[in-house]
């Protein structure tokens, strides 16, 4: 702990463009970044974080600028930089690792290739050892036959196999600094725990300094030694992980804290006695992408003999890592795609008979909540017609209608001045209440919501599934709750189906299903949930 | 629309067709009522070189006809085809290219090979050949340059379609039982129309230039003057004077000029990934 900070960040003031939000985007922020430790920083989106990272590579974008402050590496200050010194420090003595592992990559260059092009840019070693030490780095970071991989293409690699080439170009030439900008947010929990293990040990094995940006304190109890806590480009708390989550001293750090869903579901009354909602029977899906005249077609099975039932007023929680098929059954229960084989039942109805007419009179029992809030809504029309449109198609009387998006708004807590105003006036959080009352907007039986607070932050997540929950029960709504989180499908599903490539592999009340897996994948996800060894969340 | 005029006025360029297109409009909308001579009528002596009488300042052809009144009256044939023309073609593309995009399948293969039957055609001789097939008019000029441009507004309705069809807030109207017709009126087109707006612009100026091309091939109304026109009368006597074919000449360049002036501003207005600079 006594060793000199790497990097010394002093007072950083970042001036947003005029006319935003608010004037700074990082507001005299400081902090040290220490070799042998990683620190996190973490925040909601829009509270500066990834800005800081920014800083300190050199890459803000032109449109702000670094007011005050100062970015001391190795005793120099790194806004006194020009390009050519950027240059030089960047890769070497400073790496980065981006988030999305996809678009972070060429794709149309091998791995191999642009781990060599790191030595290359710096003007280091021979074709000879750069190929050698591109081979070195694959083993380094784990990637499986490193002989094969450094040919492969990015488009040939996983997510997580991607963001380890990554981090693998990022050691290349041994940085004293690590950036890591949100890097496992965009892989499966099984993945991620695995990719921060990989950094962890690296950083230990190195003596680099680790700054971690992420929103997700799962993360940051898996990984951190220090904790910066950002808010509104403002440091609102720092300090040791240990004295932050044991004992956070600022009021929006407990919120964040308190906000984190608990592992341990709560106690929830069995349901007795009650009438299925839904039935789903043999639901049999796969997708055929046509392979030309000399390649065979491409299958991909994301349903196959899927069985499961809603009963009134039951949540029923759908869980799997990307690709498991989770959201195809969302698809096909809702009839947005057709099944090849199946029965989906809602209540005494067969919905896989029904065509055209009778298909949309019977849709409005059953009714969807979308995942992504900016997509899911017309950015053409006004909110109070994107709720009102469907009682309307439906034959009600377009006055009533509006009255009752009015009262919907009401319900899920925005005001009537909602009704005038177009989608992109409104936050992720509003934005996701709109859709929510939109679906309520036709009086169904049966919600669906496709990993309907996947897209916010964690302290909103809590507010709307609080709100997802209250209607619930108020309603008396069945729902069908797709999420990759195991800790939120803890809190809001009576019972759970875990699904593994278009199959669910095991299907149990809530309760049971944390204490007794008993499929070894679903132990396997549950084990990769991060920050379960400390207690992230106070409640917990 | 506030956000539309502030970026338009930030692009000089597109400010200038704009301006081109305004003052073309307005010749040829109120030209006619400040030269009430029709341009057909011989007021002078033939092949009267430019800026020598102040009653005809842009001279006489081989007949003595006024050429600053052809070009007056020029500009309500060129601008009058080249909108109606546009129009016709958006009224043929959009809906088949819509259809064809939204529903896909059998049917989108069915459209789509009937729109390539016509891309195949080169657009020119297609034109030439109905032309002269349905006898020289302003109907059937407009209506073959119509035929030979829908196409391409298909062929980009439909894809913007494919594209826009797979968003949420679509599978959310689907869901809440809307009819596909309005899900393709209310929720896809209006998130479509930019492009179109863009390309249709463009397509004015292409149909100005056809028109032009067709008249000046002898195929153009005979009841009315036009640009090309005027420039196919005058090829013949192109050394011995220069006028009559240049002004009207300049006047195609100039009108289509602006017009792509105006597209290239809308695109940019339009489209904000290109206009704004990047957070």
């Amino acid at each position: 702990m006594a060793a000199e900070p790497a990097v010394r960040i002093r007072d950083l003031r970042i001036a947003l463009p005029p006319g935003g939000e608010r004037a700074y985007a990082v507001d005299g922020i400081s902090f040290d970044l220490k070799p042998g430790e990683i620190v996190c920083v973490v925040g909601e989106s829009g509270s500066g974080k990834s800005m800081c990272a920014h800083a300190l590579m050199g890459l803000l974008p032109d449109s702000v600028a670094i007011e005050t402050g100062e970015i001391a590496f190795e005793g120099n200050n790194l806004l006194a930089l020009d390009e050519d010194g950027w240059r030089d420090l960047r890769g070497r003595r400073i790496a980065m690792v981006f988030q999305e592992p996809m678009t972070a990559l060429n794709p149309l260059m091998r791995v191999g290739d642009q781990m060599m092009e790191m030595f290359e840019a710096h003007g280091l070693l021979s074709p000879r050892e750069r190929r050698q030490k591109a081979l070195s780095l694959a083993r380094e970071v784990g990637l499986p036959d490193p002989e094969r991989i450094v040919r492969a293409y990015p488009h040939q690699l996983s997510g997580g196999q991607r963001q380890r080439a990554m981090i693998a170009m990022a050691l290349a030439l041994e940085p004293a600094v690590l950036v890591a900008d949100e890097p496992t947010t965009a892989l499966d929990v099984t993945t991620q725990a695995q990719i921060l293990k990989l950094i962890r040990d690296l950083q230990r094995n190195r003596n680099m300094a680790v700054m971690f940006i992420t929103h997700d304190f799962g993360v940051v109890a898996d990984i951190a030694d220090r904790v910066v806590v950002l808010r509104h480009g403002q440091i609102v708390e720092q300090g040791s992980a240990k004295a932050v989550f044991s004992n956070p001293q600022h009021a929006y750090t407990k919120a964040l804290l308190d906000a984190v869903p608990s592992m341990i579901p709560p106690r929830r009354a069995p349901l007795m006695d009650r009438s299925k909602a839904v039935e789903v029977i043999g639901l049999d899906k796969t997708y055929v992408t046509a392979g030309g005249w000399f390649r065979p077609d491409r299958m991909v099975q994301a349903a196959n003999e899927v069985n499961f039932s809603i009963l009134q007023g039951e949540t029923l929680g759908l869980v799997g890592e990307s690709g498991s098929g989770k959201s195809s059954v969302a698809r096909l229960v809702m009839r947005l795609i057709g099944a090849d084989r199946g029965t989906i039942r809602i209540g005494d109805v067969d919905l896989t008979k029904l065509e055209g007419k009778a298909l949309r009179d019977q849709r409005r029992r059953i009714q969807m909540i979308f995942q992504d809030p900016f997509a899911s809504l017309n950015p053409r029309r006004k909110v109070g017609q994107i709720i009102s449109d469907g009682p309307i198609a439906h034959g009600t009387d377009p006055k009533l209608a509006r009255q009752r998006a009015r009262d919907l708004l009401d319900m899920v807590g925005l005001d009537g001045g909602a009704m005038e105003r177009y989608p992109h006036e409104f936050s992720g959080g509003q934005r996701q209440r709109i859709g929510i009352a939109r679906a309520l907007a036709l009086d169904p039986e049966i919600l669906v919501a496709d990993e309907a607070v996947s897209a916010l932050d964690v302290s909103v997540q809590a507010q709307v599934l609080n709100l997802l929950e209250d209607l619930k029960t108020r309603l008396g709504l069945s729902m069908l709750f797709i999420t990759h989180d195991l800790r939120v499908a803890a809190q809001i599903c009576d019972r759970i189906a875990v699904m593994q490539r278009g199959v669910i592999v095991e299907l149990k009340p809530t309760a049971t299903l944390f204490a007794a897996p008993e499929h070894p994948y679903t132990r396997e996800l549950l084990a990769a949930v991060p920050g379960q060894q400390k207690p992230v969340s106070l409640s917990a | 629309m506030k956000q539309f005029w502030k970026q338009m006025s930030r692009n000089p360029s597109g400010l200038i067709g704009l301006t081109i297109l305004l003052i073309a409009i307005v010749l040829a909308v109120f030209g006619p009522l400040i030269f009430p001579n029709s341009p057909w009528r011989m007021i002078q002596r033939p092949f009267l070189p430019p800026f020598t009488l102040s009653a005809v300042p842009l001279g006489t052809d081989a007949l003595g006809r006024d050429v600053f009144a052809g070009i007056i009256y020029g500009a309500r044939v060129s601008l009058l085809v080249g909108l109606v023309s546009t129009l016709a073609a958006l009224a043929v593309g959009v809906p088949l290219g819509a259809i064809a995009g939204y529903f896909g399948g059998r049917i989108d293969d069915a459209l789509m090979r009937f729109t390539e039957f016509f891309q195949t055609i080169p657009s020119f001789a297609l034109a030439i050949v109905l032309v002269a097939i349905l006898q020289p008019s302003i109907y059937s000029i407009v209506g073959s340059i119509a035929i030979v441009s829908w196409p391409p507004v298909a062929r980009l309705v439909r894809g913007e379609v494919l594209s826009l069809r797979t968003r949420e807030y679509v599978q959310a109207a689907i869901v809440t039982g809307q009819t596909s017709r309005w899900i393709i009126w209310h929720e896809i087109l209006p998130n479509a129309l930019s492009p179109v707006i863009v390309l249709a612009s463009l397509m004015v100026a292409t149909a100005i230039l056809l028109e032009s091309s067709l008249s000046f091939l002898g195929l153009g109304d005979p009841n009315l003057i036009s640009w090309g026109y005027m420039v196919g009368a005058g090829r013949t006597v192109i050394r011995q004077a220069w006028w009559i074919t240049v002004f009207p000449g300049l006047a195609i360049l100039i009108s289509v000029l602006g017009l792509n002036l105006v597209g290239e501003g809308l695109n940019d207005a339009l489209n904000p990934r290109l206009a704004r600079d990047g957070r």
